[in-house]
């Protein structure tokens, strides 16, 4: 179903983009490499013939799980602040968050 | 001392709950600097712990199923107040504001804490090297790595550093480390426990179990953390199976399976097929009949594994961000900073299992990498199904090998799979399985055999790991 599926360098920089991580040139270089091998290995699940078989996502059968909606005291507002890099006026502070196009 | 002796003298006033937290914290400074099982020993709490235990047998009160026993947790498990880190820079510092069930309900069984224990980062490997605190060695023989990703808690326990540990397991980190560690290590049915704080790797397979001395300790340690709980609604229904007293019913007209796949899986030592067809031939001498028996599709398990894992691992542990709680490297922007925080805090396996997974999930692959492995994951639940029809618990090897030697697999993460490729097909069918330690290879390193049951079959494959245990050498 694959073919193969050789990962290059630009392959791994937009996949690292996607995941939020900022690879260093050397990370990129090694991840290349090994998530080739990793893919190739993990592409043998191709071989089997699932037409038809509809897939798993969970083991059990779950369904939505419904209860009264009764308030319950949730955890401490400032012990979770508490736990923050940066906080202000009782949220959480980030950097500018518009403008890069992101 | 196991926990059902332990428990016993505790309850019945023989032995002060203080004396036998004293003993296993004295036996960790004895071995700690040199096995680094833990991240984080408990020494004040637990002697608290074991103090409010003294004190309710002393007023007449019972105390717990589990009284006075020292338990070690895997640092996975939130702890209110106290650091959790999942052996990861990126948790560094944080301090839970609540406690996961499984800590609630041991300590409510009159159970005592005594430390936190050191894992593959974020339960991803399988030798405990994976973490940022430095790797746990093995008690039996340090220069050989503990298994993983429980490996502190598996070290513990073999080490007596405490009397039972509590370790997870997604694709065999209970079972494996158990295994190289000479412990009884079991992965119930996903469900039967609790995982409201247990820090998420693959949600659809993530599951917590004990790990322990006996079979017999395994019982009652599942026993105390089984059952429903509103606060995970994957948590099942069902009461919690009685296992303490079918444990020692036998295995005399039970039907047992010997799957090829796992026995002639890639990579496993002759000395540890050998043990499994010994530990078949003594179920047989308690009487009951062993045959070989195929799950075609299990030859598949791991392939299919290193694809959903990694996936939802991937969505799972987008919420290290750096925005409320952890590590923070600041930038320019949102996104810059998001991205710095995790480069810098999580590890090289971490991140290799992130791209994978995102790689697995991204436009163009997903139908052909996860999508694939999800059919092929169903084509595992019913081959398993067409087995028990046939047979009440089947067996395997635990692990392909005996404890490897630190830095031995490091290099090449493939390798470092392999070790879990018989323990993850059955994790993908939410089954419960055991390993329990049986013999040793030639170089005296303990062989982990591996009890398998359909789910929700826990008390049979309790009673066979039980006579698995009594046939050891």
């Amino acid at each position: 179903m694959v073919d193969e599926a050789r990962i290059t360098r630009a392959d791994v920089e937009h996949v690292a983009m996607l995941a939020r991580l900022a690879l260093t040139d050397d990370e990129i270089e090694q991840l290349t490499g090994e998530l080739s091998a990793i893919v190739e290995y993990a592409a043998e699940v191709s071989a089997l013939d699932t037409a038809d078989v509809p897939p798993t996502a969970h083991p059990l059968p779950l369904v939505n799980v419904f209860r009264p909606d009764d308030p319950q005291p949730g955890v401490d507002r400032e012990e979770v602040l508490g736990q923050a890099p940066a906080t202000e006026d009782g949220q959480f502070r980030v950097p500018r968050i518009l403008g890069e196009g992101l | 001392m196991t926990a059902v002796d332990i428990a016993w003298a505790v309850r019945a006033g023989e032995r002060a709950a203080g004396d036998v937290v004293e003993e296993h914290l004295a036996r960790i400074e004895a071995r700690e600097p040199e096995l680094h099982a833990f991240n984080h020993v408990l020494a004040n709490e637990a002697r608290a712990a074991a103090d409010a235990v003294d004190a309710a047998v002393a007023r007449g009160d019972d105390p717990g199923p589990l009284a006075g026993v020292p338990v070690a947790l895997k640092d996975n498990m939130c702890t209110r107040g106290i650091p959790t880190t999942c052996s990861s820079k990126i948790l560094e510092g944080w301090r839970p504001p609540y406690s996961a069930t499984v800590v609630d309900r041991v300590v409510a069984a009159g159970g005592v804490p005594i430390g936190k224990t050191n894992l593959d980062e974020f339960a991803m490997g399988s030798s405990t090297e994976n973490s940022a605190f430095g790797p746990t060695r093995n008690p039996r023989r340090p220069d050989r790595v503990p298994g993983g990703s429980s490996g502190g808690s598996a070290a513990a326990v073999a080490a007596g550093l405490a009397a039972v540990g509590l370790g997870s397991d997604t694709g065999g980190s209970i079972r494996q480390p158990a295994a190289l560690s000479g412990v009884v290590g079991i992965k119930p049915t996903y469900g039967v426990v609790s995982r409201y704080g247990l820090i998420a790797f693959a949600s659809s397979l993530d599951q917590i179990g004990p790990l322990t001395q006996s079979v017999a300790d395994a019982a009652l340690l599942l026993e105390v953390i089984a059952g429903h709980d509103p606060l995970d609604s994957t948590s099942i229904g069902e009461p919690v199976p009685l296992l303490r007293e079918v444990v020692d019913a036998g295995v005399d007209g039970l039907r047992v399976g010997i799957v090829e796949e796992l026995a002639d899986a890639e990579g496993v030592q002759p000395d540890v097929a050998a043990a499994v067809e010994q530990a078949a031939l003594a179920l047989e001498k308690e009487g009951a009949t062993v045959e070989r028996v195929s799950v075609p599709s299990a030859a598949y398990g791991l392939s299919a594994y290193y694809l959903i894992a990694p996936a939802e691992a991937s969505s799972n542990l987008a919420r290290y961000d750096g925005v409320r709680y952890g590590l923070r490297v600041d930038g320019p922007d949102a996104a810059t900073m998001n991205a710095r925080t995790r480069d810098a805090g999580f590890g090289p396996e971490v991140k290799r299992r992130i791209m994978l997974g995102t790689y697995a999930l991204s436009a163009g692959y997903y139908d052909a990498y996860y999508g694939q492995a999800q059919r092929v994951r169903t084509l595992i639940i019913r081959d398993f199904a067409r087995a028990y029809e046939r047979f009440d618990a089947l067996l395997g090897p635990t692990s392909p090998t005996t404890a490897f030697e630190l830095g031995a697999k490091t290099a090449d993460p493939l390798s470092m799979y392999l070790s879990d490729v018989c323990t993850v097909p059955t994790s993908l069918a939410g089954h419960p399985a055991a390993s329990v330690p049986f013999g040793a290879d030639a170089d005296g390193l303990p062989i982990g055999v591996q009890v398998l049951a359909p789910a929700l079959g826990e008390p049979v494959m309790f009673r066979v790991a039980r006579a698995i245990e009594e046939a050891a050498p």
